[in-house]
């Protein structure tokens, strides 16, 4: 009979297992090291942190949170995709099928829209946190505005999503949104300066925002492309960007 | 003066050394175990809170969208209530478009004009009393609670109720609201107007403004943050800092003394 312990040694110095893992578990440091620099997951992080920074009361694990929470609504996004139609007609129907009918459809659902709000707080927190510890500061000034332009598309993200159900609560808190960008000046119908541009209710601000002069059709549409595609792409470039600079601008922050 | 530079730059010079005492490399620790393990704990934690609250907490889903019933009141999703709110202190092209704008910028900008070096990396209060302060100010005081406001205490017609009350649809409130030319202290002057345009308001608001270079020239001498700043950046952060500050300024006029314009001009009113 073969003994355990051989077979685990035949199966870890076969040429398969060696391919897929570099090292052994032992607990050493070089292993520690190779743990993180060997991972394509984990290699975004340096193989060595400063002590303070892994305190939970000094990052508060906010920034994490915020990405779990994105790559939440990512997940249950896309499965979310599968059942719902950005078409007026449809829309809502979907989402009583979702709701009724696709097995776990509802849960998967609130899970979207509570990870999305989870999301607006955790990423206002973090910012909050950045702030208070002074994180902004040189060398640090572009990753401070990165993280605005990411917590802008958030916001955005957020209130694209919240058109898709196509209720009473979205179309008129699109609205209520989308009403001020008849204001803006110069490009707003009803902004000051309006006349020196010429702007119609047909053309201005809010009508390319909205695909006409209401929450409309096209305008469903428009937040469904918005939210799903181009929105997710810019956010997840900007997010590398954040997380590479982090390392670049010398880890997290902490006293000199 | 050339004295005075030199010993200062003597005593740089000479706390160099004491500083490079302290250990070239920081105190270190692995991030595998230490900061993964933290990482999947908090995974874990938040993971089984958003599932428990999704099972248990439905997505609300109201009518279907009907274009030709509009409920009162509409409010916009909770995190722009901060907005919506002050709609009810000035006009859509400010409250709507350039203070949301201004809000951006001027977080974006933040890094380049707080050239304090203190505070970098760790909590403190005492090293950086401005900054923070007015930040609380700008995200507790305003952002926060007027969000709080929007979502608990808005009802009807945008009427003020408390969370407990029930919501009255044919409620209505006088409005009594007049612009500052208008109200007791000015109504003697009889409101001037040159091509239109209010004088009264025109003045106050060019104070208002003013105190910011008042306090430039009055300071620049004495203050040293001043000086550093230089009056590109000092410019920006007191044009930032006003209008920030304009708005618990109008809530005031608005709630104190039903003040509707402080200015009004033939193309916009503030």
């Amino acid at each position: 009979m073969i003994s355990l312990k051989a077979l685990k040694q035949k199966v870890v110095e076969s040429q398969l297992w060696r391919s897929m893992f570099r090292h052994d578990y032992l607990d050493t440091p070089r292993n520690r090291v190779l743990q993180i620099m060997a991972n394509v997951w984990l290699h975004l992080h340096p193989p060595k942190i400063r002590r303070h920074a892994i305190k939970i009361r000094f990052t508060w694990c906010m920034g994490g949170v915020t990405f779990l929470m994105f790559l939440s609504t990512v997940v249950t996004g896309v499965i979310l995709m599968f059942y719902y139609r950005p078409v007026a007609e449809y829309a809502f129907a979907d989402m009583k099928y979702l709701k009724f009918d696709v097995p776990f459809g509802m849960i998967v659902r609130n899970m979207h829209r509570w990870a999305a709000h989870g999301m607006v707080i955790t990423v206002w927190l973090h910012m909050f946190r950045v702030f208070m510890t002074g994180s902004y500061k040189p060398p640090r000034e572009f990753n401070w505005v990165v993280g605005v332009v990411l917590l802008t598309i958030t916001l955005l993200l957020s209130f694209t999503g919240y058109l898709l159900p196509w209720d009473q609560l979205s179309i008129w808190a699109v609205t209520v949104g989308t009403n001020m960008a008849r204001a803006t000046p110069l490009l707003g119908t009803e902004g000051p300066f309006a006349q020196v541009v010429g702007v119609t209710p047909r053309y201005d601000a809010r009508a390319f925002l909205l695909g006409g002069t209401l929450v409309g059709p096209p305008t469903l549409l428009r937040f469904y492309v918005l939210h799903c595609i181009f929105l997710p792409i810019l956010a997840s470039l900007l997010m590398i960007v954040h997380f590479w600079r982090i390392r670049k601008d010398g880890g997290i922050s902490g006293p000199m | 003066m050339a004295d005075a530079t030199e010993g200062g730059a003597t005593t740089k010079r000479m706390a160099q050394p004491a500083a490079a005492t302290k250990p070239a490399v920081a105190d270190r620790v692995h991030v595998w175990p230490y900061l993964v393990r933290n990482e999947f704990i908090c995974t874990i934690i938040v993971g089984v809170i958003l599932t428990v609250w999704s099972i248990t907490i439905d997505a609300p889903l109201e009518e279907p969208a009907n274009p030709t019933q509009t409920p009162n009141p509409s409010k916009a999703p909770w995190y722009f209530l901060g907005l919506q709110e002050m709609l009810v202190y000035f006009d859509p092209w400010f409250a709507g478009v350039v203070l949301p704008s201004l809000i951006i910028v001027g977080l974006m900008v933040i890094p380049y004009i707080d050239i304090n070096p203190k505070g970098n990396g760790y909590y403190t209060f005492k090293e950086r009393p401005f900054a923070i302060s007015t930040f609380l100010f700008g995200f507790i005081f305003l952002w926060v609670s007027l969000i709080i406001t929007g979502v608990f205490f808005r009802g009807p017609g945008w009427n003020l109720f408390w969370p407990w009350e029930t919501w009255d649809p044919h409620m209505v409130i006088a409005l009594t609201n007049v612009d500052l030319p208008a109200w007791g202290p000015f109504k003697w002057l009889g409101n001037p107007t040159i091509f239109g345009v209010e004088v009264i308001g025109l003045v106050l608001t060019v104070l208002y403004l003013s105190t910011a270079v008042i306090f430039y020239y009055w300071k620049r001498d004495t203050n040293e943050t001043i000086r550093q700043l230089g009056p590109v950046r000092y410019g920006i952060v007191a044009v930032l800092f006003l209008t920030m500050m304009g708005l618990p300024l109008k809530i005031f006029l608005r709630l104190a003394f039903n003040i509707k314009y402080v200015w009004v001009t033939p193309w916009f009113n503030i």
